[in-house]
């Protein structure tokens, strides 16, 4: 698909519109429909749409293999720290009304990093499964 | 939301066709074997379904179930497919058996959802449990208009948690299973 011209342009319009709306979806979470895991799957579907019209080698030139394992325990990680976090500064584990000194504001914090770490996991496991799927049998490596 | 009867009648009427629609689009995908009719008819079978959770007002799902099932999984299979035959083997057997297991698993299904509570009946047990307390306190308690982040990150934090480690380790079995092994028999490798 790499010569078709209409796929290669509507593809560079969009891309970048559905990589934004994955950040709203994400930013725009506490209001709307919407969350981490919805937007882990949109990016990693911009990536795969990406990679259908330009090729998997020019997306893992972007999106090299190490980040994206990294992102697959990254994510876990990041939540698992905010729980943490929270037994540091005295509350129980996942407890986020420790996390600032108003306890409102403390939850937002918390939820804004559990949801950055659902949503780095999620793409990352995507975007590393299609890698696996799609460079099985052609890589010659 | 539904206002009047009339707008009812219609979300009614909507539901109906796209679930015939996906009736249709599962007897068709179980006589079809061209593997990639298959996976075309299943991703349709997505969308329909998405469609379906738009006209529930379950928008979260639905982004979900078009971007994954629809999209991700799609190019996934057309991926496997790629290193496979495009046409489905015939059985060596009649599946008795196996049709027998998912038309029992699929009576007993049908037999309990005669046990549930009415669809959206405000007494049933799941309405009067913590619903109300989450549906009233949320916002002032975590400062989220959206009741359904406030208790999929907060008040169910412990679950979230529970899912994103299932969602890991799905991920790392995969890759376990998939990555090439680069230093063991280089010289067998096709």
């Amino acid at each position: 698909m790499r010569r078709d011209l209409v796929l290669r342009v509507i593809g560079k319009l969009l891309i970048p519109f559905i990589l934004i709306f994955a950040l709203y979806v994400q930013f725009h979470g506490d209001f709307g429909p919407g969350g981490g895991f919805q937007a882990g799957v949109i990016i990693a579907a911009a990536l795969v749409f990406y990679s259908l019209i330009f090729g998997i080698d020019a997306t893992r030139k972007m999106v090299p293999d190490k980040l994206v394992e990294t992102m697959v325990a990254g994510g876990v990680l990041i939540y698992a720290c905010v729980g943490l976090a929270g037994l540091l500064l005295g509350g129980n584990f996942l407890d986020y009304f420790v996390l600032h000194r108003d306890p409102v504001l403390g939850q937002l914090r918390g939820i804004f990093w559990v949801e950055a770490g659902v949503a780095i996991t999620v793409s990352g496991v995507m975007l590393k499964i299609f890698y696996l799927f799609a460079t099985r049998g052609t890589d010659p490596e | 939301m539904v206002g009047n009867p009339g707008e009812f009648a219609i979300e009614t009427l909507i539901i109906n066709v796209l679930l015939v629609l996906m009736a249709a689009a599962v007897v068709v995908l179980a006589r079809t074997r061209n593997l990639f009719a298959v996976i075309v008819l299943s991703s349709i079978y997505s969308f329909l379904m998405a469609t379906v959770l738009v006209a529930f007002d379950a928008v979260d799902v639905a982004m979900t179930e078009a971007a994954v099932g629809a999209g991700i999984s799609t190019i996934l299979l057309l991926g496997a497919l790629h290193l496979c035959k495009s046409e489905e083997t015939q059985a060596a057997r009649r599946p008795w058996l196996p049709l027998a297991v998912s038309a029992t698993t699929g009576g007993l299904l049908v037999f309990g959802t005669l046990g549930l509570p009415a669809f959206s009946d405000p007494a049933a047990p799941i309405h009067t449990h913590v619903a109300p307390r989450y549906l009233q306190e949320a916002l002032r308690e975590t400062g989220v208009p959206n009741v359904v982040t406030a208790v999929l990150a907060s008040y169910r934090g412990y679950d979230t948690l529970g899912e994103i480690t299932v969602v890991f380790t799905a991920g790392i079995g995969v890759i376990a299973l998939l990555r090439r092994r680069r230093n063991s028999n280089p010289e067998q490798k096709k």
